[in-house]
C-alpha cells in the first residue's frame, strides 16, 4: 500500500514543516501480533511535531503510545504511511539504516532511565557519542551537558548509586548529547513521586526549546501537561487533539 | 571498546571467576601437556634418538608388539641396502632385561635395561658424551639417566639368570629410554648372544649370530622410504619410526589417554566460556536492546563482547601457563616423567584461547536477535 492511497489530512499539517525541520508521521497503521490475535496498535495516526515543540500524547493502556514512539523511532516499520524525519522518509529504510538513523537523528529518554549499570554518569553521555561515532566537539560537551540537567556533582555515580530523578536526568542528557533532531520520551516520570516528575517535565520542556528538538512525550500523568506546548489523546489506536 | 573495558571493570567478581576456571583449566593443561612430554620421552626417547627413519620388522608382525615378537635375519639389509631410496640399513636388536649393577663403592644395585643391539661400526653406533664408545664385545654404553640409579664409568652390569658380564664403558649425553626402561647400547654379537639365552662359556646355537629384532633404515635424502616396495623385496614388514613408537610397551594406551583427558579439558573450558557469555548477553539482554535503540549496530556490539573474551581468556591462559609452567618446573626435578617443551605450550595456549573464542561466538549469536523495541516498555 502506498502512501497516496490513505487520506492525507493537509489541515493537520502545518505549512512549511518540512521546511522547519521536525518530524511528520503521515498516515501510519500498525498491526501487532500474528494469527487470530492481532491488533490494530496505531490506525491511520497522523501528527506532525515542529523542532522545538514540546507534544504530550497521553491515552489508557494499550492505546498504542508506545508503539507510535516506536514507529517515530524507526524501531518498527509501519505498515502503511511513512514517517519524515527533516524530509526524510526513515519508515521504510533498511534495519542498518534505521540504526543509522537512531544514532544520528533520534534520541530516546526511556522510563527509569534504561541506564547502562556499569557506566558512571558522565561515561553515559560519552558512551552515546561513542555508538554515534563522534568525535569531541561533534556532541555536546558530556560535562557541560551534564551541570545543565543539574548532574554536574554526580558526574562519577553509577546508576545504582542514583535516585530514580537523577537517573531519569542523566537518561535526558544522554539522549541530548548527540543532538539529536527527534527526542523520543516513554513515561519519563512513571517512577517519580510529585515534584520529581515536575522537574523532569520542566527540564525536558526547557531542553526542547533551547535543543530546537522535536519531542514526543507518552505520558499517564495529566499533572504534567502544563509543561507541553500541544497535548494529544490516543484511544484505540487512533490519536486526536 | 568504551563499554568493553568498563563492563569488565565493573563485572569483575563474574569475570575473575570465569577466568579464574580458565586459569585452573590452563594449569591443568600445562600439566598434562609435561606428562605428555614427559612419558613419550620415557617411552620412546631411545628410539627418537635413534638416526633411523623406518624399521623392517619380520614380515606379518604385528605393531603393538613388534620389538618383543619380530625375528629378521641379518641378511635382509642387504636386500634394503639395495634400494635407491635407502641410504643405510643395519639389522637392530632390541631386548629388556634385569640385571644387577655394581658400583665403585661396592653396592648392588638392581636395574632394567633394554639391550640396544647395533653393530659398533654402523649408523646405528651412538654417540657418546663420556667414556668411550662401543667396541669391546662386553662394553655397553648407557643412556645417561642410568647415571641417576649410582651407575657410572666402569661399573660392571650382570644380567641376570644367564650372568652375562658388562662393564659401562660410555654415556650419551640425554636420556635414551624405551618403554620406561632405560637403554644400555651393546655390540650386536652380544646382544644375540644374549638373546640367544647363553651365558659366559655356554655354547650358542646355530643361526643365532644371524638373528635380529629388525633391520633398521636410514632414507638416503628426506624421510621418504618406499616401505611397501622395499618389504616385498626383502620379505619384511616396514614401519616408520613414529609408527614403531606404538611397539613401545605401554606407550599408545599412555599417550591415547592423555590426550583423551587433554580433548575434554579443551572442550570444557569452550564450554565454559561459551556458557558464560551466553548468560552474560541473557543477563544484559535489556540492556543491549537500549543500546541498539541508541542505533549502535550489531558489530559494535559483538566487538565490545569478543574484545572481553579476548581479554579474560588471554589474561587467565596466561596467568594459568605461569602457574604451571612455575609448578611444573618442581616437578621435573622428581622422578615423575615430566618435561615442558615449548612446542606443546604454545599449541596448548593457541587451542584454549581458540576454542574458548569459538565458545563466545557461539554466544554473541544472541545479540544479532536482540530487539531494540524490547527497550520500550515498563521494565526496569
Ligand atoms: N509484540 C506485540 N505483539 C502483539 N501485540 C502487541 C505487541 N506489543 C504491543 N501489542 C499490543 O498493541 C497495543 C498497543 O500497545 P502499546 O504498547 O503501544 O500501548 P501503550 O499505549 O504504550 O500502553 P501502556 O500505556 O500500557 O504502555 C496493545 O493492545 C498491546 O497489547
Ligand atoms: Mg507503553
Amino acid at each position: 500500500m502506498t502512501t497516496s492511497s490513505t487520506s492525507p489530512r493537509p489541515d493537520s499539517l502545518r505549512p512549511g514543516a518540512r521546511e522547519r525541520g521536525g518530524l511528520l508521521v503521515e498516515g501510519v497503521t500498525l498491526t501487532l501480533g500474528d494469527g487470530d490475535a492481532t491488533v490494530t496498535a496505531l490506525d491511520d495516526v497522523h501528527l506532525d511535531v515542529a523542532s522545538g515543540e514540546f507534544v504530550a500524547i497521553v491515552g489508557p493502556s494499550g492505546s498504542g503510545k508506545s508503539s507510535l514512539l516506536a514507529v517515530a523511532g524507526a524501531l518498527t516499520t509501519p505498515d502503511t504511511g511513512r514517517v519524515l524525519l527533516d524530509g526524510v522518509d526513515i519508515s521504510r529504510a533498511s534495519a542498518r539504516e534505521k540504526a543509522r538513523h537512531r544514532r544520528d537523528r533520534i534520541g530516546f529518554v526511556f522510563q527509569s532511565g534504561n541506564l547502562i549499570p556499569a557506566l558512571t554518569a558522565l561515561d553515559q553521555l560519552r558512551f552515546a557519542l561513542d555508538v554515534a561515532g563522534r568525535r569531541a566537539g561533534d556532541g555536546h560537551d558530556p560535562r557541560e551537558l551534564l551541570d545543565r540537567v543539574g548532574m554536574g556533582h554526580r558526574a562519577g555515580h553509577r546508576p545504582h548509586q542514583l535516585s530514580g530523578g537523577e537517573r531519569q536526568r542523566v537518561g535526558i542528557a544522554r539522549a541530548l548529547v548527540t543532538r539529536p533532531a527527534v527526542l523520543l520520551v516513554d513515561e519519563p516520570t512513571a517512577a517519580l513521586d510529585r515534584a520529581r516528575s515536575d522537574d523532569i517535565v520542566t527540564l525536558l520542556a526547557h531542553e526542547t526549546h533551547e535543543s530546537g528538538v522535536a519531542t514526543i512525550m507518552v505520558t499517564h500523568d495529566h499533572e504534567v501537561l502544563g509543561h507541553c506546548d500541544r497535548v494529544l489523546s490516543m484511544v484505540d489506536g487512533r490519536l486526536s487533539e | 571498546m568504551f563499554l568493553a573495558w568498563r563492563e569488565l571493570v565493573f563485572a569483575r567478581a563474574r569475570f575473575g571467576l570465569m577466568g579464574g576456571v580458565v586459569a585452573l583449566i590452563a594449569i591443568l593443561v600445562v600439566l598434562l601437556s609435561g606428562l605428555s612430554s614427559g612419558l613419550v620421552n620415557d617411552g620412546v626417547s631411545g628410539l627418537q634418538r635413534l638416526p633411523v627413519t623406518a624399521f623392517a620388522f619380520a614380515e606379518g608382525t604385528k605393531t603393538d608388539s613388534a620389538f618383543s615378537r619380530s625375528t629378521v635375519n641379518v641378511n635382509q639389509a642387504e636386500a634394503w641396502k639395495g634400494r635407491d631410496d635407502v641410504g643405510d640399513a643395519a639389522p637392530f636388536g632390541n631386548m629388556l632385561v634385569n640385571a644387577k649393577a655394581t658400583t665403585a663403592a661396592g653396592t648392588q644395585v638392581p636395574i632394567d635395561l633394554a639391550l640396544f643391539g647395533v653393530d659398533p661400526g654402523s649408523f646405528l653406533a651412538p654417540a657418546v658424551s663420556d667414556g668411550a664408545g662401543l667396541g669391546d664385545p662386553d662394553g655397553i654404553v648407557v643412556s645417561k639417566t642410568v647415571l641417576d640409579e649410582g651407575v657410572g664409568i666402569g661399573d660392571t652390569v650382570v644380567i641376570d639368570r644367564l650372568g652375562t658380564r658388562l662393564k659401562v664403558v660410555g654415556t650419551t649425553g640425554d636420556q635414551r629410554t624405551f618403554g620406561h626402561v632405560d637403554v644400555a647400547y651393546l655390540p650386536l654379537r652380544t646382544w644375540q648372544q644374549v638373546r640367544a639365552g647363553a651365558g659366559p662359556g655356554d655354547e650358542v646355537r646355530d643361526g643365532a649370530y644371524e638373528e635380529a629384532t629388525a633391520i633398521a633404515l636410514r632414507a638416503r635424502d628426506g624421510d621418504r622410504i618406499d616401505l611397501s616396495g622395499g618389504d616385498a623385496a626383502a620379505g619384511t614388514t616396514g614401519m616408520t619410526l613414529k609408527e614403531s613408537f606404538s611397539a613401545s610397551p605401554g606407550y599408545s594406551a599412555e599417550t591415547s589417554t592423555l590426550t583423551l583427558i587433554q580433548v575434554f579439558l579443551y572442550a570444557i573450558s569452550a564450554l565454559v566460556v561459551g556458557t558464560f557469555f551466553t548468560v552474560w548477553t541473557i543477563q544484559r539482554k535489556h540492556e543491549l536492546a537500549v543500546i541498539r535503540a541508541m542505533g549502535a549496530s550489531t558489530g559494535y556490539l559483538m566487538r565490545d563482547t569478543m574484545i572481553q573474551a579476548t581479554v579474560i581468556l588471554t589474561v587467565s591462559t596466561a596467568v594459568g601457563f605461569l602457574l604451571g609452567v612455575g609448578g611444573g618446573t618442581l616437578l621435573t626435578t622428581t622422578p615423575m616423567p615430566f618435561a615442558l617443551e615449548a612446542a606443546p605450550l604454545v599449541l596448548a595456549a593457541l587451542l584454549l584461547v581458540g576454542l574458548g573464542l569459538a565458545g563466545a561466538v557461539a554466544a554473541v549469536g544472541r545479540i544479532v536477535r536482540v530487539d531494540p523495541l524490547a527497550a520500550l516498555g515498563g521494565q526496569r
